[in-house]
């Protein structure tokens, strides 16, 4: 212990040391060594050679720009319904709650329980052909008789909204929660309608907490390929699909890699846009 | 909004307005009950379809009640095998990033030092980057460097998403942490060992269990990252993913039940552990 005593300043360091040298390695360096694949060329066959193959992006972008900007629309849709479903639903269970608060709340987790793969096939089987959903669709006439719903646009952006539903919740949760009742009912004994209440106290209150949510939503839904998979068809496609693919079934590494540098560089754009716009950098809620 | 407020008496009040009154206060009640219906319809059908008799390769449609999954979950070749290499990976997995997790937690949480806004950086960019990209890019490590796919890449790339959840997990905890108990155990003459073993350790280990709980059902659960570094070696999620345009036998809701109320049990008594150790009035 004499080292460290006459040292004290070390021991953070030495606590940081392990963990941040791991992140370090296997995840700053391999985003390195992403960028620098994407400007690869080759094949399984005969190599890859760093060959500053700017065309991997050009070519990359202009076959897949449609998965690209279905990726964007599907991902922006299905936050902005998760986030219509989560608000009412936490701020109910943040305002009358009460003492069943965490229980409320572990139903909300519970997704996250059943392993992803498994809960996305549950919804194929409801939205399948003669599942529940699309008869109460028929019966109501909103689906036509031989119409379907799996293998839709709507089937992947109905998955892609329960899959990543927690993750808007959640950060929804702790901002409501946080939020002093006291300052509510002092803008209602000042005259403020309940309307008006919540438009100017309660939601500007919980903008971080719809910072945060929106945000950990779009991300993982613009980057997911298991949804279009397995509840939509080739035309529902989403550029991680193709990323998938690229990498673990064709091998071509160089296009793979540029798709995913771009769709990084996409995600990173957004985000610094939504915080600029919103005035605000408290993204971890 | 509050109860005394609702209970102020209203003159004039007619039924119609009360009866709007009702409404108002109860849609959000109902929303919220609907809502929460919705969260659960896909659990409750992987729980029903698991003692369901599918006639052909598509557990698709209810064909009748039978506990024949139940009795033998592990049937279906490499089913068990899957299982069996998913649950040594999120051990080794979840052993690493919750002791890699809780120094780095332990350091941002008791000291101050240089470089402390870039650590926090680096902790929270993994929680945020899609999943896509962080298998891709350790995919492309691997390559670039020649190593082979299998077990360890996947150990890798799990502790390496692991961590970050565990060092938000155990800071949560640390933060309200009261020093003024260690202060008085080294007051008593403890050196700062046996402070941390017999104090510090005690009273986080309930965060560092969170954690660990945590790093495990994501290490148990993921499929994105893993289906990127995995080589030939199946976990489970793989292979679901390998069956799913085959007709997933109903054996692999059995299983998907059993993690599911495993992980619930668990959580439920991490919560009951940690209402049990706070003392009442505490936060």
């Amino acid at each position: 212990m004499g080292f460290l005593h006459r040292h004290r300043w070390l021991t953070p360091y030495l606590l940081l040391a392990p963990g941040i040298a791991f992140l370090v390695v296997f995840f700053v360096v391999p985003l390195y060594y992403l960028g620098y694949t994407s400007l690869q060329e080759g094949t399984v066959q005969v190599g890859y050679t760093f060959t500053w193959a700017w065309d991997n992006y050009r070519e990359a972008f202009s076959t897949y720009r449609g998965q690209f900007f279905r990726s964007l629309q599907y991902a922006g849709v299905a936050t902005v319904v998760a986030l219509l479903i989560s608000y009412p639903l936490t701020y109910w269970i943040a305002f009358r709650g009460g003492r069943w608060k965490n229980l409320l709340l572990l139903f909300i987790i519970a997704p996250f329980f059943v392993t992803y793969l498994i809960r996305t096939l549950a919804w194929q089987n409801i939205l399948s052909d003669d599942g529940l959903v699309v008869g109460a669709l028929q019966a109501l006439g909103i689906v036509a008789d031989d119409g379907r719903v799996l293998a839709t646009s709507t089937a992947v952006i109905a998955g892609i909204t329960y899959n990543f539903l927690p993750f808007m919740a959640l950060p929804l949760y702790v901002s409501l929660e946080q939020i002093d009742k006291s300052l509510i009912e002092a803008a209602k004994d000042l005259y403020a309608s309940s309307t008006k209440a919540f438009l100017r106290v309660t939601l500007p209150l919980s903008a971080p907490g719809v910072i945060a949510g929106t945000l950990l939503t779009f991300i993982p839904a613009a980057g997911d390929f298991i949804n279009a998979e397995l509840l939509g068809t080739p035309r529902q496609a989403m550029v991680g699909n193709v990323i998938q693919s690229k990498f673990l079934e064709i091998t071509d590494y160089g296009q793979a890699a540029a798709l995913s540098m771009i769709l990084m560089a996409v995600i990173l754009l957004l985000i610094a846009i939504y915080t600029r716009i919103l005035g605000t950098e408290r993204m971890a809620g | 909004m509050t109860a005394a407020a609702e209970a102020l008496p209203r003159r004039n009040r007619s039924a119609a307005s009360r009866a709007w009154a009702f409404v108002r206060r109860h849609t959000i009640t109902f929303f919220g009950v609907l809502a929460l219906a919705y969260l659960m319809l896909p659990i409750v059908i992987v729980v029903v379809f698991s003692f369901n008799d599918p006639a052909g390769r598509y557990n698709y449609t209810w064909e009748g009640f039978t506990t024949e999954h139940w009795r033998n979950p592990f049937g279906p070749p490499f089913l068990g095998d899957a299982v069996t290499t998913s649950i040594e990976i999120a051990v080794v997995a979840t052993v690493v990033a919750t002791i890699l997790g809780t120094l780095v937690a332990l350091a941002l949480v008791r000291y101050h030092f240089r470089g402390r806004g870039a650590t926090n950086f680096l902790i929270f960019v993994p929680l945020t980057a899609p999943e896509i990209v962080l298998g891709a890019s350790l995919l492309t490590l691997f390559l670039n460097f020649g190593t082979a796919l299998g077990f360890w890449t996947i150990v890798i790339a799990h502790i390496m998403f692991c961590i970050s959840f565990v060092v938000v997990t155990v800071r949560a905890r640390l933060v309200g942490f009261d020093r003024h108990v260690e202060e008085a155990a080294m007051d008593l003459g403890a050196n700062e060992y046996v402070t941390f073993m017999k104090i510090t350790l005690p009273l986080i280990a309930p965060g560092i269990l969170a954690g660990a709980l945590l790093a495990f059902s994501l290490s148990i659960d993921d499929f994105v990252i893993t289906s990127f570094n995995s080589g030939t070696t199946e976990t489970f999620p793989l292979y679901v993913w390998s069956q799913a345009q085959r007709g997933v036998p109903p054996e692999v809701n059995v299983i998907g039940t059993m993690i599911f109320g495993i992980a619930i049990v668990l959580m439920l008594a991490n919560v009951i552990w940690q209402y049990r150790r706070t003392p009442k009035g505490a936060a």
